[in-house]
C-alpha cells in the first residue's frame, strides 16, 4: 500500500488484467452451508457440551446392562432402602484403589425402618468385567459380564437402593433406555403428523387449508395433560410393556404437531409464491415432488431446531404419565416410573435418595433445551 | 359498535370450537373397550351376583349405554331425548358418576370454583414475576442479574412440576410453617366463606401457585426477554437516550408497550399449560381441584364424570384464550378486526 502526495492510497501489488473476479476473497465463507453452521454452532460453548452429553448419553443406551452393577428388577432383600455408598480409594491413609466398605442391615425397633452400619476396617475392591447376573447386551446377546460390580459379600448402591432393595444407579441407567427413546418416537410422529398437514394446508390453501387451520387452533387451546391421561387410560391394561410403550410414545407426538405444522404451514404460504416453485410446476413437477424436493429443503434445519426443543416436553410428560400410573407399568423402567416410588413426603423426607432419578430428568432436559437455542442461533450463519 | 361485533363473533366461534371438543373428548372417553356398567356387570357375573346384575342393567337403559355411540353423544349433549327426556350438558345435566354413585355436579361442586381460582392465582404468579423479570432481564443482558434469571428460568423449566411441588411443600412446611396438603384447613371444608377461611385458602395456596406458574413463567420471561431486546436495539431508543430520557421512562414509555403485546396474546400458549400443571400438581398435593376427580374417573372409566371434567377444563382454556383475543384487540389498535383477507 503507498500513499500518494494527493493522498490516494494505491495497491503496490502489479495489476493482473487475466485476474477471476468472481473469485471470493474470503474463501471460508465459501464453505458449504453445514461447515458454516458448524463455526457458528461451536462457538455456543453450552450448546456444543449439551450436544456431546447427549450424544454419549444416547450411544451409552445399548450398554446400560454392560454399564450397571445389577439388573433392574433383580431384589436384594438383605439391603432394601440402604443409602448410597460412596467408592472410595483410600483406606487409611494408603491408596488401594476402588472398594467399598461392607454393610450390615440393623432392624431400628424405635421407627420400625432399616438402618446400616459401616464395617469401616475391612475395604473391599470393587471387580471389574466380572460375571454377575445375566442380561442381553445390545438387547440380543446374552452375557454376564458387568463392568463393575459388588465384591462378595458387599454392595455397591451408588445412588441408594429402593423399597425392594433395587440399585437405583442401575435402574437409572436401564431407565434411560425408554426415557430417552420415549422423546424421540414422539417426536418422530410429531413430525411426520405436522410436516404432513403443515405442507398440505400451506401448499393448496383454499378450504384444505382453513379445516387445517381450525384442526390446529382447536388442538393448541386445549391442555395437554388431561388429553394425555384420558388417552393413555385406554390403553388396555393387558398389553406387553413393549407395546404399552410404543402407544404412551405415540400419544405424547399425537399432541405435540400442531405447532410443527403452524410453522411449516406459514413458511409454505410465503415460499410457494417463489420464481423455481413456479418453474418447477410448469415444468409438470406434481406437488409432492415440489413440497419434498424444492419446498422443504429450504427450511428443513429450522424444524430440526425446533424438535429438539420439543422433545423435552416429551420426556417431562412420559415423566409425568409414569409417575400418576397411566404411563409405562412396573417391570418396565424408566424414571418416571421410579418416581412414582417417591410419590409421598414421608419417603422424601426419610429415603431421599428415591428423588434421584429426577436428576437425569433435569440434566437432559435441560441439555435440549441449550441444544436447541444454540442450534437455533447457528442455522443462520450469514447473520452477524 | 365494531368491538362488540367482534366479540359476538368470537364468542360465537368458541361455542363452534366447544361442540368440536365435546366430539373430541367423547371418542377419547369411549376409546376403551366396555363401559363401566359393562365391567361391573361382568365382574358381578363373574361373583354369581345376580340382584347386582338387575341393577347394572337398569342403570344401562337408564343412562343409554345401550344405544348406538352417535344416540349416546347427543343425548349425552343434550340434542336429542334420552330415557329422561332432554336432559344433556345444553340443559345443565351433567350425567351421573357410577364410581361415587352420585351426580356429576354434586362430586365436582365446589372443586370446579376451586380450579378457578388456583389457575387464576397462577396466571397471576406469572405475570407478576414474569414481567419485572423479562424486563430487567433485557435491561440489564449480559450482566449478572441476566445470567441468574435466564438460569433459574431454565432450571424452573427443566424441574418436573410434581416433584417441584413436593420438594416446595416439604422445605416450604419444613422451614416457613406452610401447610401441607388440601387448599383449605380441614375445618374449614364445607363451612360458608369468612374471613378465617379465605385467610386459610390463601396461605394454603401459596405453594401450588408456585409450582403451577414457574415453568410458565420461565417460558414467558424468556420470551418478554427477547421481545425487549429487540426493540431495545432499534434507533428510537437511541434517540430517546440522546435526547436526555430517563432510563426509567425510556423504559417504560415506548419499548416495554411494543414487547407487551405478545405477553397478552400469550395467554392462549399459558392457559392450557396452567391448567396441565395444575390438574398434575392437584393430584400429587391432594388439592381439591378437579383433577385427582380426573385421574379416579379416568381410571375407573367412569365416563360422565370424566367427560365433564375435560369438557370444563377445555372451557377454562377456549375462555381464557377469548378474552386474551378481546384484551388484545382494545390494547392494540392495529389489529384488525375479524378474519384476515387473503
Amino acid at each position: 500500500m503507498s500513499n500518494l502526495p494527493d493522498g490516494r492510497f494505491i495497491d503496490d501489488a502489479p495489476y493482473d488484467p487475466n485476474v477471476d473476479l468472481s473469485a471470493i476473497d474470503r474463501t471460508d465463507m465459501d464453505a458449504p452451508n453445514w461447515l458454516l453452521v458448524w463455526r457458528k454452532f461451536r462457538r455456543h460453548r453450552l450448546g456444543l457440551i449439551s450436544g456431546l452429553f447427549l450424544l454419549l448419553a444416547y450411544m451409552a443406551i445399548p450398554f446400560a446392562g454392560f454399564l450397571s452393577p445389577y439388573t433392574p428388577n433383580e431384589r436384594s432383600a438383605d439391603y432394601l432402602y440402604h443409602p448410597p455408598q460412596a467408592i472410595k480409594f483410600w483406606h487409611e491413609g494408603d491408596y488401594i484403589g476402588p472398594f467399598v466398605y461392607p454393610t450390615e442391615a440393623v432392624a431400628d425397633l424405635e421407627n420400625y425402618r432399616w438402618t446400616y452400619t459401616t464395617d469401616e476396617t475391612r475395604p473391599m475392591p470393587l471387580q471389574f468385567f466380572c460375571k454377575r447376573t445375566r442380561y442381553n447386551l445390545f438387547g440380543v446377546i446374552p452375557t454376564e459380564r458387568h463392568l463393575f460390580c459388588a465384591p462378595e459379600g458387599a454392595t455397591v448402591f451408588i445412588f441408594g437402593s429402593d423399597r425392594l432393595g433395587r440399585d437405583v444407579f442401575s435402574r437409572i441407567s436401564y431407565g434411560a433406555q425408554l426415557s430417552l427413546t420415549v422423546g424421540l418416537i414422539g417426536i418422530t410422529v410429531s413430525f411426520i403428523l405436522g410436516i404432513g398437514f403443515g405442507a398440505i394446508a400451506g401448499y393448496f390453501g383454499g378450504w384444505v387449508d382453513w379445516v387445517v387451520n381450525r384442526a390446529i387452533e382447536i388442538l393448541r387451546s386445549l391442555p395437554e395433560l388431561p388429553l394425555w391421561l384420558a388417552l393413555s387410560a385406554a390403553v388396555p391394561s393387558n398389553w406387553g410393556p413393549v407395546s404399552v410403550f410404543f402407544i404412551i410414545s405415540i400419544i405424547l407426538g399425537l399432541l405435540d404437531w400442531p405447532g410443527l405444522a403452524r410453522a411449516v404451514r406459514s413458511k409454505f404460504l410465503s415460499l410457494r409464491e417463489e420464481e423455481y416453485v413456479r418453474a418447477a410446476e410448469m415444468m409438470g413437477a406434481k406437488p409432492g415432488r415440489v413440497i419434498r424436493r424444492h419446498l422443504l429443503p429450504n427450511f428443513m434445519s429450522h424444524l430440526i431446531a425446533s424438535a429438539t426443543l420439543s422433545i423435552p416436553a416429551m420426556i417431562l410428560g412420559e415423566t409425568a404419565l409414569s409417575f400418576l400410573g397411566l404411563g409405562l407399568r412396573a417391570p418396565a423402567v424408566s424414571w418416571g416410573v421410579m418416581l412414582n416410588d417417591a410419590q409421598n413426603l414421608a419417603s422424601i423426607e426419610i429415603y431421599p435418595w428415591t428423588a434421584i432419578p429426577m436428576l437425569p430428568i433435569i440434566i437432559v432436559v435441560l441439555a435440549f433445551n441449550f441444544l436447541g437455542d444454540g442450534l437455533r442461533d447457528s442455522l443462520d450463519p450469514y447473520t452477524s | 359498535m365494531m368491538f362488540i361485533r367482534y366479540a359476538v363473533w368470537r364468542f360465537l366461534t368458541m361455542l363452534l370450537t366447544l361442540a368440536v371438543v365435546s366430539v373430541l373428548v367423547f371418542i377419547i372417553i369411549n376409546l376403551p373397550p366396555g363401559d363401566y356398567l359393562s365391567n361391573q356387570i361382568a365382574e358381578l357375573r363373574a361373583t354369581g351376583q345376580a340382584e347386582g346384575v338387575a341393577k347394572a342393567e337398569f342403570l344401562r337403559k337408564e343412562y343409554a349405554l345401550d344405544r348406538p355411540l352417535w344416540q349416546q353423544y347427543l343425548i349425552w349433549v343434550g340434542m336429542i331425548p334420552g330415557p329422561q327426556g332432554f336432559s344433556g350438558l345444553i340443559q345443565g345435566d351433567f350425567g351421573w358418576s357410577f364410581e361415587f354413585d352420585a351426580p356429576v355436579a354434586d362430586i365436582v361442586g365446589d372443586a370446579l370454583w376451586l380450579t378457578v381460582l388456583v389457575n387464576l392465582a397462577a396466571v397471576l404468579f406469572v405475570y407478576l414475576v414474569a414481567l419485572p423479570l423479562g424486563v430487567l432481564a433485557a435491561w440489564k443482558s449480559a450482566t449478572w442479574v441476566d445470567y441468574t434469571t435466564a438460569f433459574v428460568g431454565y432450571l424452573g423449566l427443566a424441574t418436573p412440576n410434581f416433584l417441584l411441588a413436593l420438594i416446595l411443600f416439604y422445605y416450604g412446611h419444613k422451614y416457613l410453617g406452610l401447610p401441607i396438603g388440601g387448599l383449605m384447613s380441614p375445618e374449614f371444608e364445607g363451612e360458608p366463606m369468612s374471613l378465617a377461611k379465605v385467610q386459610s385458602i390463601l396461605i394454603h395456596l401459596i405453594v401450588p401457585t408456585f409450582v403451577i406458574g414457574t415453568s410458565g413463567a420461565a417460558g414467558m420471561m424468556q420470551r418478554l426477554r427477547a421481545n425487549m431486546l429487540d426493540e431495545l436495539s432499534k434507533p428510537y431508543v437511541e434517540t430517546g437516550k440522546a435526547k436526555g430520557l430517563s432510563s426509567t421512562r425510556l423504559l417504560t414509555k415506548y419499548p416495554l408497550r411494543m414487547a407487551f403485546n405478545p405477553f397478552v396474546a400469550d395467554i392462549g400458549n399459558l392457559l392450557p399449560a396452567m391448567v396441565s400443571g395444575s390438574v398434575l400438581v392437584s393430584v400429587v398435593l391432594g388439592l381439591q381441584t378437579i383433577g385427582p376427580a380426573l385421574l379416579t374417573a379416568l381410571k375407573s372409566q367412569d365416563q360422565f364424570l370424566a367427560a365433564f371434567v375435560l369438557m370444563f377444563v377445555a372451557l377454562l382454556t377456549l375462555i381464557g384464550t377469548m378474552i386474551s383475543d378481546l384484551l388484545l384487540v382494545l390494547l392494540d389498535p392495529r389489529i384488525r378486526y375479524g378474519a384476515r383477507e387473503g
